[in-house]
């Protein structure tokens, strides 16, 4: 039990910093897929064709392929995704701004594979909305930027809540694959180097390793039974 | 359901038809700049004929042609391999969590009729420490990343004197991970059963187990086919973490190849195909059982069976894996 002791510095900062890869993940994720999102529900048949070919192949793909292309498939594209250090954001968030870019690489793969979950949450609590309000209100001659934002957007937000945080969980767990890929220091990271290189004994490690996950997780999960139950209550 | 959202606002007229058009050629520009960067662009700058880095998968005379997709093949085979006995190991593990909690919930909550022994009182206790052991270990399982559940069993079982072949790593970790959430489906499916159900059999004189295996577990599992199938892709796409543990499944083997033909992004291309292909494929299939199974169920003189609660469902479906 000592490694947890001596080493929770360690432990520490691969816990802050995967918390870093899943706060910018989250926020990339969330504008990317309410983009895809009125992609997939507007009016103009070719976007619809990209929202839902967008959400098919990154739904179908394991994040696994996706942080392959991304962290060896960008370099031999000549990029190191260099426009993802913006100056505010670099200075808060340290590891945008080292010299090894897969930390960024490691963000754009988990960004474009959770924003198809997201787009999905979001559409379903469009489709939960009945048809008769976005009839009603293109009646009233609203258009359909105006029917989004004044009639749909609103009601369907209190049925996307627990699906998109079902999705933030999901996407928590799966930065776990980032330490895998070279970002080093993550949770993950820190749990192969305990336990491989430096040696430690595995259960302290293994129970180090899980807390941190499981408390960004629990709660989380905790807090979606809640509200769910709250909503069926109010329904 | 996406058909009817959108012809909602669908107000044909000169407006949509320039906006169309102008998003066609938009999308088709893209398709093309994507194509562009995907095939052409890491050759320019060896200056190569594009055969040369694509001719191995695409050329049959080629001399690795056969090389390459013998060993796609064997990835492939290693992939489905690992994806069946894990959920079918998830299937029997799951059911058997899922029908503990069950028992282990009426326990608890039976109250004591007549004289009340010591004896009984144990037992309670027993069956309320057992219930809060496995729904720690549920949250627990369900909380932790597949790939550190895969990575701990890699390294956590040698330390103990056990070692088996990686096949087996994967296999365990996956199981781990998805028996919790397949039990936690066909529990909440055969909590959602009509009580009647269960009454019913017990009154025509089934006993507890055999009105469980004959009459309300094969209803659960109906309710929970679709989320089944949707849950196939994700161990699918699961079972590609095995390159972790260094396990020769699809990329893995696509790793090796690439390594050997000294082109990043050509085999990856052919491996996405592959995985899109077969998962959504088999997403469609899952669509239409829960279709079919729709459509059963009205036209059946039967009271409307009530869905899993969402928060599983979604746990299931927006998890999507990894």
């Amino acid at each position: 039990m000592n490694v947890l002791i001596d080493k929770f510095d360690v432990f520490a900062g691969g816990f802050w910093l995967t918390l870093q890869i899943c706060l910018l993940a989250a926020i990339g994720a969330l504008i990317l897929g309410a983009i895809v999102a009125v992609l997939r529900i507007s009016p103009v048949p070719p976007l619809r064709a990209v929202g839902t070919t967008y959400v098919n192949v990154f739904r179908n793909l394991p994040l696994t392929v996706v942080m392959f292309f991304a962290a060896f498939g960008l370099p031999a594209l000549g990029s190191n995704a260099d426009f993802l250090r913006i100056p505010v954001i670099d200075s808060l968030f340290t590891r945008l701004g080292t010299d090894l870019p897969y930390f960024r690489f490691a963000l754009i793969a988990l960004v474009l594979y959770t924003a198809a979950f997201v787009c999905e949450a979001l559409r379903s609590g469009v489709n939960a909305v009945p048809a008769g309000q976005a009839e009603a209100a293109r009646s009233l001659g609203l258009t359909f930027g105006q029917n989004l934002r004044y009639v749909v957007l609103p009601q369907s937000w209190q049925a996307s809540v627990v699906p998109l945080g079902s999705v933030i969980i999901a996407m928590i767990k799966n930065s776990a694959l980032a330490g895998f890929f070279g970002v080093v220091g993550d949770l993950s990271a820190t749990a192969d180097q305990l336990t491989g290189a430096e040696g430690y004994a595995f259960i302290p490690v293994a129970i180090g390793i899980s807390v941190g996950y499981l408390i960004m997780t629990v709660p989380l999960g905790t807090l979606l039974d809640r509200i769910e139950k709250r909503q069926a209550v109010a329904r | 359901m996406s058909q009817q959202t959108s012809v909602l606002y669908d107000v044909p007229g000169p407006r949509q038809r320039r906006v169309t058009l102008i998003s066609s050629v938009i999308a088709g520009l893209a398709l093309l700049v994507g194509a562009y960067f995907l095939i052409y662009r890491p050759l320019d700058e060896k200056g190569q004929f594009s055969m040369e880095l694509w001719g191995p998968l695409i050329d049959p005379s080629n001399e690795n042609f056969t090389l390459v997709w013998e060993r796609i093949g064997i990835g492939f085979k290693n992939t489905l391999i690992a994806a069946a006995l894990a959920i079918v190991a998830s299937l029997v593990v799951g059911t058997l969590l899922a029908l503990l909690r069950i028992q282990l919930k009426s326990l608890t909550s039976r109250k004591f009729t007549g004289f009340a022994t010591p004896l009984s009182y144990l037992l309670r206790g027993l069956s309320r420490l057992l219930s809060a052991i496995t729904r720690v270990c549920v949250e627990v399982f369900r909380g932790l990343p597949v790939v550190i559940t895969i990575f701990f069993v890699a390294r956590g079982f040698p330390e103990f004197g056990v070692t088996f072949d990686n096949l087996w790593y994967l296999v365990i970790g996956l199981t781990i991970y998805n028996s919790v959430v397949i039990g936690e489906i066909l529990r909440s499916g055969m909590e959602g059963l009509p009580g009647g159900q269960a009454e019913a059999a017990s009154a025509i004189g089934l006993s507890p187990f055999q009105s469980t295996r004959m009459i309300l577990l094969p209803q659960a599992f109906r309710i929970m086919l679709p989320a089944l199938i949707s849950q196939l892709v994700v161990v699918l796409k699961d079972t590609s973490l095995g390159f972790i543990i260094s396990y020769e499944e699809t990329l893995n083997i696509g790793k090796q190849i690439i390594g050997a033909l000294e082109n990043p992004i050509q085999v990856y291309v052919v491996i996405a195909v592959l995985f899109i292909a077969v998962n959504y494929s088999l997403s469609k299939l899952a669509q239409y059982v829960q279709r079919r199974l729709a459509r059963g169920r009205k036209t059946a003189n039967t009271p409307a069976q009530a869905p899993p609660p969402a928060a599983l469902m979604s746990q299931a479906e927006g998890a999507g894996g990894v």
